[in-house]
């Protein structure tokens, strides 16, 4: 049976209910990571580097230790690469540890170089300013560019992999290259080459609350940690190993979290905690300052990049190369192979060959931001598609239509596509009344489309029924946006019992197998396939209890509508036996019924999505305004339509910051410039429109009901679709972001 | 530094606490009176998230110190509901899914009660400038506008 055929079968899934969290998100009930205190609690603080990049000669601490509030100073003598804990951390582990505390070298402003715990958060600020540190301070470099340069400061040698070719700068430490046919073949089939550079600054994920966490660890090694975290067996797993201790000793429990978007798929503060709370013996608080989280905090990163496609009259793409050069801050990381992957991915290429770098410089240690690397890549390709229809002629949904990768299609990254909705966002938006509506003089309307790959990632849920026919459910994926609500649809969907009879949790590390982080758009996908698994699991034994009670094989009962009810006419005549009825008396029949699942699902299914933007430029002031903005993204299937919706209107409106106002600014000094929300703007209500979304469901064959991940997509073609409005409205093709007033008034100027 | 001793209400409670002249009002609300609804999440004032109202009037408590709180009527989250009755805004922030992380939502619910208090017939771009100052990284504001315009006509059919 095809998936769609089956829509009018669910009872739950496509609903809209009330969360289950609302009561507590809304009373200010809910717990975050700043919410919990413990009896006999210090407070941390971190000191950090005021240079961009600095060798640490000496650092003093004895003041702040002598100081009666003070009860722990920690450095990174504290942490685990020292021979008396567990020598020899490597590769990632030993980045972020390095991130965490520093090292020999303060790598970019806000690295971190010591933390005290004191009586009161007053006293541990006040205790920072007690401890001297001796810097030499050493050449710096932000700017990806100049940090592949020949003469640009190493940031570390030997940071580099077998990728990077041979004579590179040893700041570039990643390379990728892939791609299929012959480019340089293509564009001489061309009718029109356009060869065209682009950059984009770093923007922070800007969630609202700032990191923080509440952190309890003991001379034995055993812990406990509460955290505002996208992932916290990532945490579990990265402190236990900055501090030298067995994971399994340190049980982390995630708090609410107060939004991440990949900037809290990794720990900055929370090792830092458990070191100072192992050395006073007693409970440590840490949170973050909001300048902290600017300044220490993984932000996207910054590119440059050069595009040239080539493009037959009918608008046919015949060659497209991109080179896309990603700045990932003093650490090896930065997705340059991601954006060189996904800028071609919407089409369908003969020829095509992508290169990515990716590159370190002072700057802090880049961490996700919603489908990174692949809104910096789009922008770029995105554009020099909108500037080749411009000067053919040709309607951009058209050629996109055209050229669009279907089921079936070679990717320009190596995998050949299974069942994929491009084509029906593309069709959508062109039948989408935006398309056709009138716009005034000075507007202009643009299109871009987006990709992203979704992920899978190792997934744990367990359900457990109750006597009285409830059900509880623990996943492991931190609920950033509404996922219980998602889960308990699925489960109920299965079960057959009512959504409100479904409690929830997110459980700890210690109380379910492992999970990775919410991230990659995976949570509703993957954490909602195993919720439907281990449901079913759940139901299998529900059955046989029911053959039991009936006398009749396991397998002649079969689950309908909540009930055990014979599998056909020759199985026995009995009325069907509710849920409830089951597990009233569980305890005799077999003892407690519950339903497992743990697997590391494949079948993601890759995301597309096309946006439709309508922007006016104000030639005396430069500033852009966006008119009108639909979102049309393929959700495979949308389990609670408002939470996808939430998904395609909140990663455009990240995308419209990062087209227009976002920004990290470094001085000449390296010291980053804006690192409050009064100077690094996110939009706010007045400065957007509604954002209209239409959800496509072309169902992902790859899980149970054919859900999509959706969470990041929508922040993949807004920086382009901008990008082409105003190029439309003001008649300037603008390559760098974000396209502030000025930038905009000086392209104006420019262009006469 | 010695600590000041400070009485107030809040949400209608006679409250006391000693504090540092140098902890704001959010610290003290958070620290002192274990009323964490408030949130922080700028300490500068530019993201709304402890907005409270002093005297019926909207403030970011992150910007006020605790000693001014002396004899004052503050009015925070915790207080929007009467018991177990949720405020229509409550209500309607759950119906509309005018949250994602929810992090962000006690200042707005605290800023968008302010609003219809003082304009019960708030336009579009009146209800997203008077929200200007609140920010929300999760929703694109869609859902959240939509649902104070709803409680607002909602609010003015019951009056």
């Amino acid at each position: 049976m095809a998936l769609d055929d089956r829509k009018s079968e669910f009872n739950f899934v496509g609903t809209r209910p009330d969360r289950p969290d609302g009561l507590d998100k809304v009373t200010g009930r809910a717990k975050f990571g700043a919410d919990a205190y413990a009896p006999g609690m210090l407070h941390g603080a971190i000191l950090r580097s005021p240079h961009a990049h600095a060798r640490i000669i000496k650092i003093d601490a004895s003041k702040a230790e002598a100081h009666k509030d003070v009860k722990a100073v920690v450095t990174r003598a504290d942490f685990s690469d020292k021979p008396e804990f567990k020598p020899g951390l490597e590769g990632e582990f030993w980045n972020v540890l390095e991130n965490v505390m520093a090292g020999e070298k303060a790598l970019y402003d806000g690295h971190a170089i010591a933390a005290v715990a004191a009586t009161s958060a007053l006293a541990a600020r006040d205790a920072l300013k007690l401890i001297e540190v001796e810097y030499e301070v050493l050449p710096h470099v932000t700017d990806v560019d100049k940090a592949m340069a020949p003469d640009a400061p190493v940031i570390r040698e030997g940071a580099a992999d077998y990728s990077v070719p041979a004579g590179m700068h040893p700041n570039v430490v990643r390379y990728h290259e892939s791609g299929h046919g012959e480019v340089e073949a293509g564009f001489a089939e061309a009718d029109l080459v356009i060869e065209d550079s682009f950059a984009t600054e770093a923007t922070h994920q800007g969630y609202i609350e700032p990191h923080a966490c509440l952190a309890m660890l003991g001379n034995d090694g055993k812990g406990e940690l509460w955290c505002t975290t996208q992932g916290h067996w990532y945490a579990q797993k990265y402190c236990a190993a900055a501090l030298g201790i067995e994971t399994a000793q340190l049980r982390v429990t995630a708090s609410e979290i107060g939004g991440g978007f990949g900037g809290k798929t990794t720990v900055f503060i929370e090792p830092v905690a458990l070191a100072l709370s192992r050395k006073a013996n007693r409970p440590v608080k840490l949170v973050m300052s909001r300048s902290e989280v600017f300044r220490a905090t993984g932000p996207t990163s910054s590119a440059s990049m050069d595009i040239k496609i080539g493009m037959k009259k009918d608008g046919t793409i015949t060659g497209a190369q991109g080179i896309f050069r990603l700045q990932g801050g003093a650490f090896p990381g930065a997705p340059g192979d991601m954006t060189a992957m996904c800028g071609f991915a919407p089409y369908n290429l003969t020829n095509v060959r992508q290169v990515g770098y990716d590159v370190m410089a002072n700057r802090p240690k880049q961490a996700a931001y919603r489908a990174p690397g692949a809104p910096m890549g789009a922008f770029a390709v995105e554009s020099v598609i909108d500037e080749l229809c411009k000067k053919l002629g040709l309607d951009p949904i058209d050629v996109r239509l055209k050229n669009a990768a279907h089921e079936g299609t070679k990717a320009n990254y190596g995998p050949t596509y299974e069942r994929i909705g491009l084509v029906e966002t593309l069709e959508a938006a062109k039948a989408h009344p935006h398309y056709a509506a009138p716009l005034k003089p000075g507007q202009g309307r643009g299109i871009s489309c987006g990709f992203w790959f979704n992920h899978g990632g190792e997934t744990s849920v367990s359900l457990a029924l109750s006597e009285d026919g409830s059900a509880q459910l623990m996943v492991g994926t931190p609920d950033i946006g509404g996922s219980r609500a998602s889960m308990a649809l699925m489960a109920a969907e299965v079960l057959g019992i009512p959504y409100e009879n479904i409690r929830v949790t997110i459980a700890d590390t210690a109380t379910l197998g492992y999970n990775d982080v919410s991230h990659g758009s995976r949570v509703t996908y993957a954490s909602g396939l195993a919720t439907i698994k281990a449901a079913k699991h759940a139901v299998e034994k529900l059955c046989e209890r029911a053959a039991v009670k009936w006398g009749i094989p396991g397998d002649a009962v079969k689950w309908e509508d909540g009930c055990a009810v014979p599998s056909g006419p020759n199985a026995g005549d009995f009325d069907p036996m509710p849920l409830a009825d089951i597990t009233a008396d569980m305890g005799a029949t077999g003892g407690p019924i519950s339903g497992h699942f743990e697997a590391t699902p494949e079948g993601a299914g890759v995301s597309f999505g096309t946006h439709i933007v309508d922007a006016e430029v104000d030639p005396e002031t430069g500033k852009t305004s966006v008119i009108r903005y639909t979102v049309i993204q393929d959700a495979g299937k949308a389990i609670h339509p408002d939470y996808v919706e939430g998904q395609f209107q909140g990663g455009a409106a990240q995308g419209i910051g990062w087209a227009l106002n976002e920004e990290y600014v470094y001085g000449e000094d390296g010291r980053l410039q804006n690192s409050i929300f009064l100077d690094y703007r996110i939009p706010v209500a007045s400065d957007l429109p509604m954002i209209d979304t239409v959800i496509v469901e072309v169902p992902n064959p790859g899980h149970p009901f054919g859900v999509r991940g959706v969470g990041e997509t929508g922040i993949v073609p807004p920086l382009a679709a901008i990008a082409n409005a105003v190029s439309n409205a003001a008649g300037v093709r603008m390559r760098q972001l974000p396209m502030s007033p000025p930038r905009i008034l000086a392209a104006l100027k420019e262009n006469g | 530094m010695s600590k000041f001793h400070v009485s107030t209400q809040v949400n209608g409670d006679a409250v006391e606490f000693l504090c540092d002249p140098r902890e704001t009002l959010l610290d003290c609300l958070r620290d002192k009176l274990n009323l964490t609804g408030t949130k922080e999440g700028c300490g500068t004032g530019d993201c709304g998230a402890c907005s409270v109202t002093v005297e019926g009037r909207l403030v970011c408590s992150c910007l006020m110190l605790g000693v001014e709180a002396e004899g004052k009527q503050i009015e925070t989250v915790e207080g929007i509901a009467d018991g177990d009755m949720l405020h229509p805004l409550q209500k309607k922030f759950i119906e509309y899914a005018a949250l994602q992380c929810g992090v962000c939502t006690p200042g707005i619910l605290v800023a968008a009660k302010s609003l219809l208090e003082k304009n019960p017939n708030p336009t579009e771009e009146e209800t997203r400038y008077w929200l200007a100052g609140n920010l929300c990284r999760c929703t694109g504001y869609d859902k959240i506008i939509r649902a104070v315009m709803d409680t607002a006509a909602e609010l003015r059919e019951a009056s």
